[in-house]
């Protein structure tokens, strides 16, 4: 298994990532700095959350164009799986390898909350270990987690099951209570929640582990 | 320029006639304006503690855990295996009134700074908030403001906020307080200071470039405010978060290098302020080319640069041959890294610029000649104690009823508004955080974890400082000991009046003597803090706040508990209900009187109580934990239901009804299924132990009153978003 957590001047949840995935996998990812233009042989490349280079512009839109993200888009186009969490998602909208985009809140806060998150499509190498509908309860850490896009791409979204992961109680304002969406060819998810904060007895919650399981297992399958 | 317009000048950089008079003959010439500038901020109150030093020097500093005491960026405690906690709590009150947003955000950039500046990585984040009356128009936008910057610059940078305290009272209407709190981690063999420049090693500045912003800031913190202050707008700096990161792993990269011989950041009073103390803590002097030092604007002068408080800036001396070193891990992190000077044996700060000397000043004389002064002080005579007696429930209102009113009031209500604003989670190193008694945040890779909290009541402290200061002390360390923590060390953040005023200088005086009490029964000595002065309006003094910052170790995470009920359980009260109602909440909510003594501290009791309930957490008898604090015992089991969900039935009947609502001092609430091994160990500690009843069911029993907790919910829950986001 070989997993790959990109680090961008701003990111502040690599460790996050590279802790609990350290823990499953039995040994830690390699880090990535944003400056690489080719990535090692891996098989799982993490997008953390943060503030990619301050995300001054809208979030996610510097580091769409940051040389480490044409070899993220290469390494999906090989069939690489790809997981972008929270700032990752955002930014996998901006490189256009998810489509829609993710708007400020419609309250215009940051805001930081466990919700719940039910699991709509386990078809994918990041949720098969779920069961259908499951409830998982984890937090959302975001001033801009409000996806939107056109009525047609969200009809597209449901009739491919793309959508992944929605809220119980839409925290955000996001189009049909997205909370996380897949590609078409089913290789990069990206998410608003933090699942990653919800995966151990210390937070309280655990279910959160469950989609780095799946995506583990699937690989070493 | 005549005589006379130099002594305007010196008056315009806050130096008294009398100073001014020190500065000339300790130079024997008539300064140049820039030295007048760089004095003038040197000896203000903010960086020369010129009113406090007599009093702060009082404090207990020592203890056989403290690895450095008050004098360094931050204090650093030893927490065992060779890791070694750093904090400190700092305010930054006036440029919050000002400009809200940015005034908060640059206070959590400079505490961040004195805590990695140590060698540390900040792992958490804490506040406490003193906002004016509701009802007074700025006070909802400075609540925005203020809560928006914090958030906005802290969840940028990474670092979990995972506590605080929020007060409203009228006395912050032209004032309010913002004190933000960093807690750190590092090994305490490889601890960084502002000691130790040998001669001739370079002195290198990194991080931001210098702007005209701040310029005269720690002069403008330390006088009052007058109908003028908004004009003062220039004077508060502007945050970069996104730099800050950059700045936190770029400091920490190179720390882990042998390269840095000294590091100082660049708070108040900047460039002037850091340089000179790094001389000073040397012995020796320090040369400074401005000509080198990286600047956002042209056409900056040598009193600009001197006196600019540009955030995210940092002074590094480094052993001579590592240069390259440092300059490739700044430029990886994009960041501006300058080689601005040298250290020498002159015992002078010179600071040229052009070609022109524009500053050449003993170091001695503004560090050590700085002004001190034994202020008149007069310290308040304690009221009576009140005659609790006399305030049943008025007529009308039931238990039930003054119940809601306690939990939905400005100071009772949840500050859930204000909590998940801020990122608490970033780390997936917290265990407990919004609401809970005190953050509690897992040391990575260990199952050790530290606890965190800041208190105050400032209602307290205005009637009684010396029993408000043991009060602040005894709330911290009951605050850790409900979560399993052992108490090690504070921090203090001293927000009182003009000290020129003997009452002002009186009620710090008197908090000082309360704060140095508590501290040296509960063996819990003060490692770091920051004193802000001059916090007035038009001559109106704010309520006093030594906020107090308590950090403990708790050995095994795992055992830590919650403070919320859950189905099953029985529920006794540690401690005594004495039912002492002088200053509280019940008495201001309902009777509208801010009367009376405050509860008084019994600090042996606080001891005893606390390490009964800290050592029966341990052990796994006690289920859930909550202190008795703003509303008394029944808020306190209100609170437990309401987090937990689960109601309870009350078999306690008080002897009189306004007990429930007392703020008794050292008690405690504490769920357990073990009843009879909880009281022999309360029997054996001699600790008073009450039992008030039983968990379960929906409701909140009281007597004949049935409380609906989900009901209690609402009221508790409505005021704060009600108040910032009128519907409507």
């Amino acid at each position: 298994m070989r997993t790959g957590v990109v680090v961008f001047p701003g990111t502040n949840r690599e460790r996050d990532a590279a802790m609990l995935l350290q823990r499953l996998d039995g040994k830690a990812p390699t880090m990535l700095w944003h400056t690489e233009t080719t990535l090692p042989a891996l098989d799982l490349v993490v997008l953390p959350g943060g503030f990619s280079y301050g995300d001054y512009l809208r979030t996610g839109a510097m580091a769409a164009h940051s040389p480490i993200m044409a070899a993220v888009r290469a390494h999906a186009a090989r069939g690489g799986l790809v997981l972008g969490i929270c700032n990752g998602f955002q930014i996998l909208c901006e490189t256009q390898l998810l489509p829609g985009i993710l708007l400020r809140n419609n309250h215009l806060k940051f805001n930081c909350k466990f919700v719940d998150l039910r699991v709509e499509n386990t078809r994918t190498p990041f949720t098969h270990a779920y069961a259908q509908g499951q409830v998982v309860h984890a937090p959302v850490a975001h001033g801009d987690g409000n996806y939107f896009a056109d009525d047609a791409t969200l009809n597209d979204l449901e009739q491919n099951h793309q959508v992944v992961f929605r809220y119980g109680h839409n925290p955000n304002g996001s189009a049909r209570n997205i909370a996380g969406i897949i590609n078409k060819q089913g290789n990069v998810l990206g998410l608003m929640p933090h699942l990653e904060n919800a995966a151990e007895p210390l937070h309280g919650h655990v279910d959160g582990a469950t989609m780095f399981a799946s995506v583990l297992s699937k690989m070493a399958a | 320029m005549p005589a006379d317009q130099y002594q305007i000048f010196a008056a315009e950089h806050g130096l008294k006639p009398d100073e001014y008079a020190v500065l000339v003959r300790g130079l024997n010439r008539t300064p140049t304006l820039t030295e007048i500038a760089m004095t003038g901020a040197m000896w203000s109150e903010h960086c020369s503690y010129k009113s406090t030093k007599v009093w702060l020097k009082q404090l207990p500093t020592k203890a056989p855990w403290v690895i450095c005491g008050p004098g360094e960026g931050a204090g650093v405690i030893d927490i065992g295996d060779g890791d070694a906690a750093v904090f400190k709590m700092e305010s930054h009150n006036h440029p919050s009134f000002i400009e809200p947003y940015q005034g908060a955000a640059t206070g959590v950039g400079g505490i961040l700074r004195d805590v990695f500046t140590m060698g540390a990585r900040p792992i958490a984040n804490l506040n406490a908030l003193r906002f004016g009356d509701p009802a007074h128009p700025r006070t909802r936008q400075i609540v925005a403001g203020v809560v928006a910057g914090i958030g906005g610059y802290g969840n940028c940078v990474g670092v979990p906020t995972v506590a605080g305290e929020t007060n409203f009272h009228a006395s912050y209407n032209g004032n309010c307080l913002v004190n933000a709190m960093c807690v750190g981690l590092a090994r305490a063999d490889n601890i960084f200071t502002s000691q130790g420049a040998k001669l001739g090693q370079p002195v290198v500045y990194v991080g931001s470039k210098t702007g005209r912003d701040g310029i005269k800031g720690a002069s403008m913190s330390s006088a009052e405010f007058d109908d003028k202050a908004m004009q003062q707008r220039p004077t508060v700096q502007v945050g970069d978060p996104f730099v800050e990161k950059l700045l936190i792993e770029a400091c920490l990269e190179l720390m882990a290098t042998d390269a840095i011989v000294a590091v100082q950041d660049m708070g108040a009073a900047g460039l002037t302020c850091s340089a000179v103390e790094m001389a000073s803590k040397a012995g020796l002097g320090i040369e400074l080319n401005l000509d080198d030092v990286p600047q956002r604007e042209s056409g900056m002068t040598a009193y600009e640069m001197m006196l600019s408080e540009s955030q995210e800036r940092m002074l590094v001396v480094l052993k001579p041959g590592r240069e390259k070193l440092a300059e490739d891990i700044f430029k990886k992190w994009a960041l501006d890294c300058a080689i601005i000077g040298h250290i020498t044996d002159t015992r002078h700060i010179v600071v040229t610029h052009k070609g022109q000397v524009a500053a050449d000043l003993p170091v001695p004389l503004l560090v050590d000649d700085a002004p001190q002064y034994q202020r008149p002080y007069d310290i308040p005579q304690p009221p009576a104690p009140l005659d609790s007696g006399k305030f049943p429930p008025p007529a009308g209102m039931i238990v039930g009823d003054v119940l809601k009113k306690l939990l939905e009031c400005p100071d009772g209500c949840s500050r859930r508004w204000i909590a998940e604003q801020y990122d608490s989670l970033v780390g997936s190193d917290t265990a407990q955080g919004f609401g809970a008694e005190a953050g509690v945040v897992r040391v990575r890779g260990t199952q050790k974890a530290l606890a965190m909290t800041v208190d105050c009541t400032p209602r307290y402290c205005a009637a009684d400082p010396v029993m408000g200061g043991k009060q602040a002390v005894a709330e911290t360390y009951r605050n850790l000991c409900a979560v399993g923590a052992t108490p090690l060390a504070i921090t203090d953040n001293m927000n009182f009046g003009n000290p020129e005023k003997p009452h002002i200088m009186g009620q710090f005086a008197g908090a000082v003597l309360g704060i140095r009490e508590a501290c040296l029964v509960l063996d819990y000595p003060v490692v770091s803090g920051n004193c802000s002065l001059y916090n007035e309006t038009k001559g109106q003094p704010i309520l006093p706040a030594p906020a107090i910052g308590g950090v403990g170790m708790i050995p095994d995470v795992a055992k830590t508990v919650p403070n919320q009920f859950s189905e099953g359980q029985q529920i006794f009260l540690v401690g005594i209900n004495a039912g002492e109602i002088g200053q509280s909440l019940y008495l201001r909510e309902i009777f509208g009187r801010e009367e009376g003594a405050p509860p008084p501290v019994d600090l042996a009791a606080e001891k005893t109580h606390g390490t009964f309930v800290r050592d029966a957490i341990r052990a796994g008898i006690i289920t859930a934990c909550h202190d008795v604090s703003d509303g008394g015992l029944l808020v306190a089991l209100a609170e437990m239901a309401m987090r937990g969900g689960c109601g309870a039935t009350l078999s306690y009947a008080p002897p009189t009804p306004q007990h429930w609502f007392a703020e008794d001092q050292a008690c405690y609430v504490v769920t357990t299924t073990q009843p009879k091994a909880l009281s022999e160990h309360a029997n054996a500690a001699n600790v008073p132990l009450t039992h008030l009843g039983r968990t379960g069911g929906p409701t909140l029993n009281v007597g004949a009153e049935q409380l609906s907790v989900d009901t209690l919910r609402l009221f508790h829950e409505a005021w704060l978003p009600n108040f910032m986001e009128p519907q409507g």
